[in-house]
């Protein structure tokens, strides 16, 4: 019998993701024969989801940037005629802080619409094909062998309460709590709250309280702009025929403001009793089943969830937009060699107003996946 | 001359939710790595794992203060400074590097580090205990 020796495996030299880029780069054939050297790429140019990048992948937005450039255009413009026809005549007759506490208002909406569309909104990156051969090997050891196979959801107990995770087809993981799956990117979000079509983006865990603060000093910024110009054009005329001469504009101008506060008061309801919108309008913890259910992730104390929504330590984003592919892998989305097409499979439809159709789905699909 | 070993196996440790949504993992001992370590240090090191991650995690006073001063400078701190969760995950990636050098290299194991797979798993390979020449 051949003798072994056991060679100590030096962890450097295993291939691990860096983010400097490959020492040694791949030769490809270019057009008229010669081998060129291959530019390395970002792991941002294979990513599986519906995603935008731009700027080499520091900015990222979903594929369908819905109403974005109109939500954009409605605040610059609003707040142009507000600045170049409103101020002068405050300024000179009450008072100069008015066009500087709408500057401040306005700059602090902008930056925070661009964050709450630029950032991640807490993706997850989908399962190697390691990780979800070895979920489906624990699925067949446990599950039956009858011809339709269980749903597949798992049960933890979290605060004494059982929650079922969902197993996600496309991303191939069980989804940890308050994760869901946006059709729409594609993507799996941590504490996916909605897809917002007004800034492009999904809002979930990481960019939460961007969209919060957007909200609340967009309905600052739009009070404030409806009471000035209501001021300009009573001082100017009287409001009794401001009312009579542009009442179409300031109905709008109303109704806007209010619907703009509206939101604000909900998610302000949501964020002091830690629940997102997917879970208010599922009515997961509203007992609408009969059984005693509560908010299992809820501190129990407004101020604490408060500070545990707004306040918590910023998690960071779990894609590495900005890494480097391995050179010696082809470019891979996880997960995609195993995966059939399944047109039947639907996933949650989470955008505001949109119900969900995924666990009556997932009931009644046979599972057709093979195991390597 | 570097060998390069052949990848015999991997085992994946889950998330444990029980707390709720906080970054912890299962500490129970996975059968396949019976032979390879002892018990007590394996555990051991996922529950230090686990510290690092509630110490990110943690709300406290010092993340109040950052929360607050992000939100008064619309964010802004977010582009020119390290968050607190950050510094954090650069110690427990300096850790399992540790624990890989003095722990589980030698005994033909590795961890990855969980956040190169969306803090999902650790992944631990299991390595053959042969030598062959590329």
């Amino acid at each position: 019998m051949k003798s072994r020796e056991y060679q100590q495996i030096d962890p450097k030299a295993l291939p691990t993701p860096s983010q400097s880029p490959p020492p040694h780069q791949h030769l490809a054939v270019g057009g008229d024969g010669r081998k060129e050297p291959m530019t390395p790429r970002r792991k941002w140019e294979v990513f599986p989801g519906k995603n935008r990048f731009f700027c080499d992948g520091r900015i990222m937005m979903a594929r369908q940037s819905g109403v974005f450039p109109l939500t954009l255009g409605l605040i610059l413009v609003t707040s142009g005629l507000f600045f170049i026809f409103d101020c002068p005549f405050l300024v000179k007759h009450l008072t100069r802080c008015i066009p500087a506490v709408g500057g401040a208002l306005f700059v602090f909406v902008l930056i925070t619409l661009l964050q709450t569309s630029f950032t991640d909104p807490g993706i997850l990156p989908r399962a190697t094909p390691e990780e979800a051969a070895d979920i489906e090997r624990q699925i067949d050891d446990t599950g039956n062998t009858s011809y339709r196979p269980p749903p597949r959801t798992k049960e933890v107990l979290i605060n004494q309460q059982v929650i079922k995770l969902k197993y996600c087809f496309t991303c191939k993981m069980f989804r940890p709590p308050r994760t869901s799956h946006c059709s729409l990117c594609d993507n799996c979000v941590e504490r996916f709250d909605h897809h917002c079509p007004w800034v492009g983006n999904c809002v979930g865990k990481r960019n939460y309280r961007f969209f919060y603060s957007f909200i609340v000093s967009l309905s600052l910024l739009t009070a404030f702009i409806f009471g000035c110009v209501t001021t300009h054009l009573a001082l100017r005329k009287g409001l009794m025929f401001a009312l009579q001469e542009s009442p179409v504009e300031l109905a709008i101008c109303f109704f806007s403001v209010w619907s703009i506060l509206g939101l604000s008061g909900f998610h302000t309801y949501l964020v002091a009793s830690n629940l997102t919108t997917n879970e208010d309008i599922k009515g997961s913890w509203s007992g609408k089943s009969g059984d005693a259910v509560t908010n299992p992730y809820s501190h129990k104390n407004i101020f604490i969830n408060c500070c545990s929504v707004l306040c918590a330590p910023m998690p960071p984003s779990l894609i590495d937009r900005r890494g480097f592919l391995p050179a010696d892998e082809p470019a891979r989305a996880s997960g995609a060699d195993l995966e059939l097409p399944n047109p039947n499979t639907k996933s949650d439809r989470n955008v505001v107003g949109g119900s969900s159709i995924w666990s009556l789905t997932c009931r009644n699909l046979p599972l057709i996946f093979p195991c390597s | 001359m570097r060998q390069q070993a052949a990848v015999a196996a991997k085992v994946f440790i889950q998330r444990d939710y029980s707390n709720g949504t906080m970054c912890q993992f299962q500490t129970k001992f996975p059968s396949e790595l019976e032979t390879k370590i002892d018990k007590q240090q394996f555990e051991e090191t996922i529950r230090t794992l686990n510290n690092l991650y509630t110490e990110a995690e943690k709300l406290g006073s010092q993340s109040f203060v950052e929360g607050c001063l992000a939100c008064l400078t619309a964010y802004a701190v977010f582009l020119c400074m390290e968050t607190h969760y950050e510094k954090v995950l650069k110690r427990i990636s300096k850790y399992i590097q540790e624990q890989n050098d003095k722990i589980y290299a030698p005994r033909g194991l590795l961890l990855t580090d969980p956040i190169e797979r969306g803090l999902r798993v650790i992944e631990v390979t299991i390595y053959e205990d042969r030598s062959f020449s590329r």
